[in-house]
């Protein structure tokens, strides 16, 4: 039976014109910076709904299109990316392109492919940097060797014959609240080949204990025939998740002997999601090259695995035995601890006192140590991340014409998971910076006097509870009086302000700032510093710049080990307690009334070493009736920065120093602005911790 | 003759879902976003509901938690029509209940194939 699709079309292009006008008024409207997910929502919807038209009835290039578009658009609605008015301005120019498309589609005539590849590339760049040009470039050998044998995945399965699978489906007693009906897969299975099914009964339940809606039952399932391995997988796609699944192919009679040992593999890669599988096949099966080929191509072979494992399989995690073997051997000690404590407990007089002490110490010990072999766990190699950037070094410099080399120094260092995923990006566009902006051209660093090839060092290492990761460059460095002439020019700051160097780098981490001459297609579109900021604050770390004319520059960001605890300074607002994360504190200081300055409408200020910094009443935010001080000289300010905002918080009383474990709040109550998340102290009280940025936000308001 | 309620803000993937549907002999009502849905589901029982997931005033993943709510709508067959890149979104909607998904584009042929092994 067929359906003719232009009969929807007419509909179609109808709706692609509202929705363009729906995009082009929401973009208008929206605000740089700032980030109203609703609006874009509006907008992201728009171009996500021309998208999967445009792909059903068959308009690949408008879907491809709309694509790039969604995606910015997505990554903006999340927040990953900030909202400027670079995006802003490539966006509606890719709604004016989009509506010729399919203007030009809908009077049958020839769209203007020149334009189209125009918009598209400026929309791929405000994307991914330069990593759209980067990509395809003939010189990646690895990734054009990969994608091949990634995409001919069920080929191997092919090589040899299946006579069959054999299915052990266990599924969960929620299973059928999905709709899925376990005859579905029966009935599909037995399309494939000849099915045998036998049912497992041992779960079922006493008849008053039964739930009749849920699902007791469990298979084994053999189906006889030569099939692939996808259409299986592909039959019970919808219910991973939902049941206990292991597909076994039968013995297969392998055609050849390269291929003699991949039977292993099916087993193991069926049991693992679709993803992995295809990556494993990838990187197990290798074509056929030379030997010298693979001599090359060793080194940036290895890349792409760890990128992998840390992108895709971010619910799981690979753990070193010995770790594991450690705190096993914590918990061992713990238990002994436990039950010698119980034992003091029992028949306890006060002659015990010394051995209880000294049992609750033992205990202590035991759990802080616990606390930190559980921590180690999530610990991973920085190299994790380090490893992909040879490779992206060599790309580009051969792309621009330099000579760079990369030194990478403590890949061991180790990190928590969870920094390990968000710190990629961040590095990737710091690298390509000193690429691009920073190493001078062969011919400029020997005028110079300097090496014709440049340097660049990744460093990492543990410094006082933090990791340091720094990217020293000795290129060209950062020219001081370019950069304040171009904040003058952009109205960033006041022709005739004085600032220190330091001052003076801070300028590039401000939204819109660049300071290429010419924007190339590597880095330098403005949109980036201030982004790779805000991600490294996100993570609760800080990025700082030293940098010498003709010298070169140095990059380093200081990143907490894990994220799961923090450093906090507790203060006092009243009978209330809060955190302060220690890394946003600058100081604190008790105020004079001559330091106060007081502005109609614009709140309090005070005057610390000529800045003026805004005040914030801990008291009045968070509505504390029981604080102590109200005069503003008789509590403390602790002053404290937020993405480059700095204010001072007035509270009753600074506390002490402690490690804090961060307990999610919106999983336990809901979203609060100007909290992060709470904690719980020694007295078993609750304590908020402070979200800086947001309370600078709030007091804003 | 199974009935099926195809949810789509855009009216043309809803039209050709609809069409198609009907064409191959299935009882099929449109409604325009999830408000719209969940109305029709109360007022009717269908067989299956067949949803996009990103909708003005309802999104599909709701409209699949709200109905999966209701006693007549618990083990109704649910799917959502969602894009390749969505794997997040397959996640939601298992959690919210969803039954499958159809990864967009499809052709007419594969969304007869789809129902007709979600009905049998």
């Amino acid at each position: 039976m067929s359906i003719d699709m232009a009969q929807f079309h007419q509909v179609f292009f109808e709706e692609c014109f509202e929705g363009l006008e729906a995009m082009e008024s929401g973009l208008l409207n929206l605000d740089t910076g700032d980030i109203d997910s609703e609006a874009i929502n509006v907008i992201f919807r728009g171009a996500h709904s021309i998208k999967g038209g445009s792909g059903t009835f068959g308009f690949s290039n408008v879907a491809d299109f709309t694509h790039i578009m969604e995606t910015l658009l997505d990554e903006m609605r999340d927040g990953r990316r900030q909202v400027t008015q670079a995006a802003i301005d490539v966006l509606l120019g890719s709604v004016d392109c989009l509506r010729e498309m399919i203007t030009a589609i809908q009077q049958e005539q020839d769209v203007d492919e020149t334009r189209v590849a125009e918009q598209k590339s400026a929309l791929e760049v405000e994307l991914y940097g330069s990593e759209a040009s980067v990509e395809p470039s003939p010189v990646n050998h690895s990734i054009a060797m990969e994608t091949p044998v990634a995409m001919s995945e069920p080929a191997p399965a092919q090589q040899h014959e299946h006579q069959g699978y054999e299915i052990a489906f266990t599924p969960y007693l929620t299973l059928l609240q999905t709709g899925n009906d376990p005859v579905r897969m029966f009935r599909e299975l037995a399309e494939l080949g000849e099915l045998t099914a036998s049912v497992n009964v041992q779960d079922i339940p006493d008849f008053y204990e039964l739930n009749p809606e849920a699902c007791y039952l469990a298979w084994d399932l053999k189906v006889a025939g030569d099939i692939a391995e996808d259409e299986v997988n592909e039959i019970f796609d919808w219910v991973k998740g939902d049941c206990e699944l292991e597909i076994q192919s039968l013995a297969a009679k392998p055609v050849k002997d390269p291929v003699a040992h991949i039977p292993a593999i099916d087993a193991e890669t069926l049991s693992n999601t679709p993803e992995s599988g295809i990556s494993e096949p990838a990187a197990i099966s290798p074509p056929p090259v030379t030997e010298d080929a693979v001599n090359k191509m060793a080194p940036q072979k290895a890349e792409p695995e760890p990128a992998k494992t840390v992108t895709k399989s971010s619910s799981t995690i690979r753990v070193d035995t010995a770790k594991i073997d450690t705190l096993i051997n914590m918990v061992g000690e713990l238990v002994i601890t436990q039950s010698m404590l119980s034992l003091v407990g029992e028949h306890f007089a006060m002659n015990k006192e010394s051995q209880l002490k000294s049992g609750l110490a033992q205990l202590e010990r035991h759990t802080r140590e616990l606390q930190q072999s559980v921590m180690n766990i999530r610990m991973l190699p920085i190299s994790f991340v380090f490893s992909r950037f040879p490779r992206l070094v060599h790309d580009i410099s051969s792309k621009l014409g330099k000579k760079i080399e990369l030194k990478l120094v403590g890949e061991n260092t180790e990190v928590d998971k969870a920094v390990v995923e968000l710190i990629n990006d961040p590095l990737v566009h710091l690298i390509r910076n000193s690429l691009d902006h920073g190493i001078e051209m062969p011919a400029d660093r020997i005028a110079a006097g300097k090496p014709e090839t440049g340097t660049i060092e990744l460093r990492a290492y543990h410094r006082g509870g933090h990791i340091v990761i720094e990217i020293i460059d000795d290129g060209r460095g950062l020219n001081k009086d370019k950069i304040k002439a171009k904040a003058i020019e952009k109205g960033l700051i006041d022709k005739h302000s004085t600032l220190t160097d330091k001052q003076v780098f801070e300028l590039i981490f401000l939204p819109g700032f660049s300071t290429a001459e010419q924007l190339t297609d590597i880095s330098g579109r403005g949109v980036g510093m201030d982004v790779v900021r805000k991600n490294i604050q996100e993570l609760g770390g800080n990025i700082e710049i030293t940098s010498e004319l003709d010298k070169g520059t140095t990059i380093s960001i200081h990143l907490p080990l894990t994220l799961a605890i923090l450093d906090g300074q507790s203060v006092a607002v009243g009978d209330e307690i809060y955190i302060v994360p220690l890394v946003s504190i600058i100081e604190s200081i008790n105020i004079t009334e001559k330091m106060l300055n007081r502005v109609a409408g614009k709140g309090e200020t005070f005057r610390l070493r000529n800045e003026y910094i805004p005040i914030i009443r801990m008291h009045e935010i968070f509505n504390v009736q029981s604080a102590k001080a109200s005069q503003l000289a008789e509590g403390i300010i602790v002053v404290v920065e937020g993405q480059g905002m700095r204010c001072g918080l007035f509270v009753d009383d600074l506390l002490g120093q402690q490690q804090v474990v961060i307990k999610s709040l919106e999983a336990n109550y809901k979203r609060v602005e100007g909290i992060s998340g709470a904690t719980i102290l020694g007295d078993g009280s609750v304590a908020l911790i402070l979200d800086i940025p947001g309370l600078v936000r709030l007091s804003n308001r | 003759m199974a009935s099926i309620l195809a949810v789509d803000d855009s009216a043309s993937m809803r039209k050709m879902v609809s069409l198609t549907l009907k064409s191959a002999g299935y009882d099929v009502e449109e409604a325009v976003d999830g408000v719209d849905a969940f109305a029709k589901a109360q007022s009717r029982q269908f067989d299956c509901i067949v949803t996009d997931v990103n909708m003005p005033n309802k999104d599909g993943i709701t409209l699949i938690k709200d109905l999966r709510l209701l006693s007549n709508y618990k083990f109704i067959p649910m799917l959502m029509l969602t894009t390749e890149s969505g794997a997040e979104k397959k996640q939601e909607g298992k959690a919210a209940g969803a039954t499958g998904w159809i990864v967009k584009p499809f052709n007419p042929d594969q969304l007869i194939k789809i129902l007709k092994k979600v009905l049998g």
